[in-house]
């Protein structure tokens, strides 16, 4: 223990006695380091701003849209042809798999409140809409039963079209209107940004699904709706959630053995676990093009070390002649690289972690510190030093003393 | 066993390219504790090889080497180390210090080879320089220094373990005469205050007349072991 303080301090002695030497030595170690950490934290710091922007959404959800209308050799779009019927909706709910299911009808459409007015997206669903979309009331109350029933003209506004309407005032209990007729605000919902194709998901207003089928939406589609959001029991069940919706809408719809479906299933779960995936793949992909830098910074520890073993020939000569032996002189060295590649290690990490905080400050990227990429930089780093250092450190501790002494 | 050294039958042969080439022919040599002993010969005589197989930086093709009671003949090089480190001081012709640390340290380092406490090594280092007149320059750098300072401060680091023996291998090559008078005067000193066994390797004869006895070397064997002061007359 005695002789690996001893050597702990020769290391230092010799490190400190030439400072630009080991400093350059270092930063190989300190940008590889720094690198990792940085490219890590860039990597899943995109990898959860992603897996946000999808779980905004709604967790476990699963939407079923009217599929293409096939009519001879014409196949339309999907969508085209509304197939999804109000009672497509209230028959998921008997699904065993899901936890609750909201028929959806969209149309743009024009607000009025008093001298202002906005064009926005109306939602014509139920209550359970709010829950799919784990979508929060800021203020207000959601829709009482018989005003989902009975089609009353009440509305609950997204807070991109309550501020354009009514500013910093409250809308609660005003009236608007909504293609002529007025409509009560019982609410508003919380603020939940933008939508990961960047549209704002706040720019909407909700109102009964009775309501938006008698009001706005043309009676050729009576009864009719554009879209089934459906949310799953757990995520384990979305699979069989799909797969039992698929059954009851081709039962319900009368879609023979081996004809298209007239509508689709999109699991948001299968779309957020690609999206991982991929980011996933970055994270690593950029992390790996960092430790390759580490290991480059590892070569030039080598590099210099093994110039150093030579340069200090006759020092290595001097030290066995007064009493070193092969295993100290090894020590020596391997502890230098070793100190050198740690040190290293930790001024990158420093840099590394400080320019991912001035990333997320000044250019707006979300990044993501965890510990993991800080331990295995300064693991690697460590790793690096030992077995870098470990052949120049041989080759100056398999000197023989006569030779050393007599180098030039 | 009462000689510190005894070299009995030493063959040093090197393999070269041109063969092999026999340097040390068979060579007798005792040395009793607290002798000063030169060694002298003309270029190629093998004192150079003689003086390594002295100070067990090589080891002998044969014959045995016993020093300090033990036949380091056939040791291997960390048993070898360990023998350095614990019998042998070696002062150098170029003095051999290492430049970029301080004296203190320059002859504190044999101490860290032995794991003596960091404290202790720098007490006993400054007190060893004061023995040798540096007591004002323990925190000088070496290059900072004269010659013969320098040679000196590596005295300093060759008594500082307390060695049975000194090894000097041509101490005043690098020094002008008057300097090297004084180290060879200094050399005196030590050998009688300490009762170190003293070996000096040079090839000046008026180094060779502060030892007592002087040994002669011509082509590996020794053809000359007895007084320095009758050499010196042999010679003249």
């Amino acid at each position: 223990m005695t002789l690996w303080l001893s050597m702990l301090g020769e290391a230092l002695q010799a490190m400190s006695a030439n400072k630009l030497r080991t400093f350059l030595t270092a930063l190989g170690i300190i940008i590889g380091a720094g690198a990792v950490v940085l490219m890590v934290a860039l990597g899943q710091g995109t990898q959860t701003a992603v897996t946000k922007s999808i779980s905004a959404l709604g967790s476990n959800l699963l939407i079923v849209r009217s599929g293409s209308a096939q009519q001879g050799g014409f196949r339309g779009g999907a969508g085209g042809l509304p197939t999804l019927k109000t009672s497509d909706a209230q028959a998921l709910l008997d699904l065993t798999s899901l936890n609750t299911a909201a028929p959806v009808v969209q149309q743009g459409a024009q607000l009025v409140y008093g001298p202002n007015n906005w064009g926005t997206q109306i939602v014509g669903s139920t209550d359970a809409y709010l829950d799919i979309r784990d979508w929060t009331l800021q203020s207000g109350r959601p829709f009482t039963d018989t005003e989902m029933n009975s089609g009353m003209r009440v509305a609950i506004l997204g807070q991109t079209v309550a501020e354009q309407l009514f500013g910093s005032a409250d809308p609660i209990d005003q009236s608007v209107r909504i293609q002529k007729s007025p409509y009560q605000v019982i609410g508003v919902l919380a603020q939940k940004g933008q939508s990961m194709a960047g549209s704002d998901q706040d720019d909407t207003v909700l109102i009964p699904l009775v309501t938006a089928q008698r009001q706005l939406v043309g009676s050729q589609f009576k009864g009719t709706v554009s879209m089934i959001m459906a949310k799953a029991n757990s995520a384990q069940q979305l699979a069989s959630g799909e797969a039992q919706i698929a059954d009851l809408l081709r039962q319900r719809h009368r879609i023979a053995e081996g004809a298209d479906d007239d509508f689709s299933v999109t699991n948001m779960a299968s779309i957020a676990s690609t999206m991982a995936q991929i980011t996933g793949m970055l994270s690593i992909l950029l992390g790996s093009i960092a430790g390759i830098s580490l290991l480059v910074g590892g070569i030039g520890i080598m590099n210099i070390m093994m110039v150093s073993v030579t340069e200090r020939t006759r020092e290595i000569g001097i030290r066995m002649a007064i009493g070193a032996s092969r295993k100290t002189v090894l020590l020596q060295f391997l502890l230098e690289a070793v100190i050198i590649t740690t040190t290293g290690g930790l001024i990158g990490i420093l840099i590394g972690v400080g320019a991912a905080l001035g990333v997320q400050r000044f250019g707006g990227i979300a990044v993501a510190i965890t510990p993991q990429p800080i331990l295995l930089a300064f693991g690697v780093s460590t790793l690096v030093g030992l077995f870098f250092g470990l052949y120049p450190a041989r080759k100056a501790s398999m000197m023989k003393p006569i030779e050393a002494l007599r180098y030039q | 066993m009462s000689d510190i050294i005894r070299l009995a039958a030493i063959k040093k042969v090197y393999d070269t390219d041109a063969g092999p080439v026999p340097v040390l022919n068979g060579l007798e040599l005792s040395i009793a504790p607290g002798e000063f002993v030169t060694i002298m010969g003309p270029s190629g005589s093998g004192k150079s090889t003689l003086m390594n197989i002295l100070g067990c930086l090589d080891t002998p093709t044969s014959g045995e080497y016993w020093l300090d009671g033990e036949n380091v003949a056939s040791l291997d090089e960390d048993r070898l180390a360990e023998v350095r480190s614990r019998v042998l001081g070696f002062v150098f012709q170029g003095f051999n210090l290492l430049p970029r640390i301080d004296l203190k340290a320059n002859v504190a380092l044999p101490l860290v080879y032995q794991c003596v406490a960091k404290a202790k090594r720098l007490q006993r280092a400054i007190t060893v320089l004061e023995r040798v007149g540096l007591a004002r320059q323990v925190n000088s750098l070496p290059p900072k220094i004269s010659g013969g300072q320098q040679q000196r401060v590596a005295i300093a680091r060759a008594l500082v373990t307390q060695p049975r023996v000194i090894l000097a291998d041509e101490p005043t090559g690098n020094l002008d005469t008057v300097t090297g008078q004084e180290i060879m005067t200094l050399f005196q000193d030590i050998n009688k205050e300490s009762g170190v066994t003293m070996i000096v390797v040079t090839h000046d004869a008026r180094v060779a007349h502060y030892a007592r006895r002087l040994v002669y070397l011509r082509d590996g064997l020794i053809t000359y072991d007895g007084s320095a002061a009758d050499f010196q007359e042999a010679l003249a």
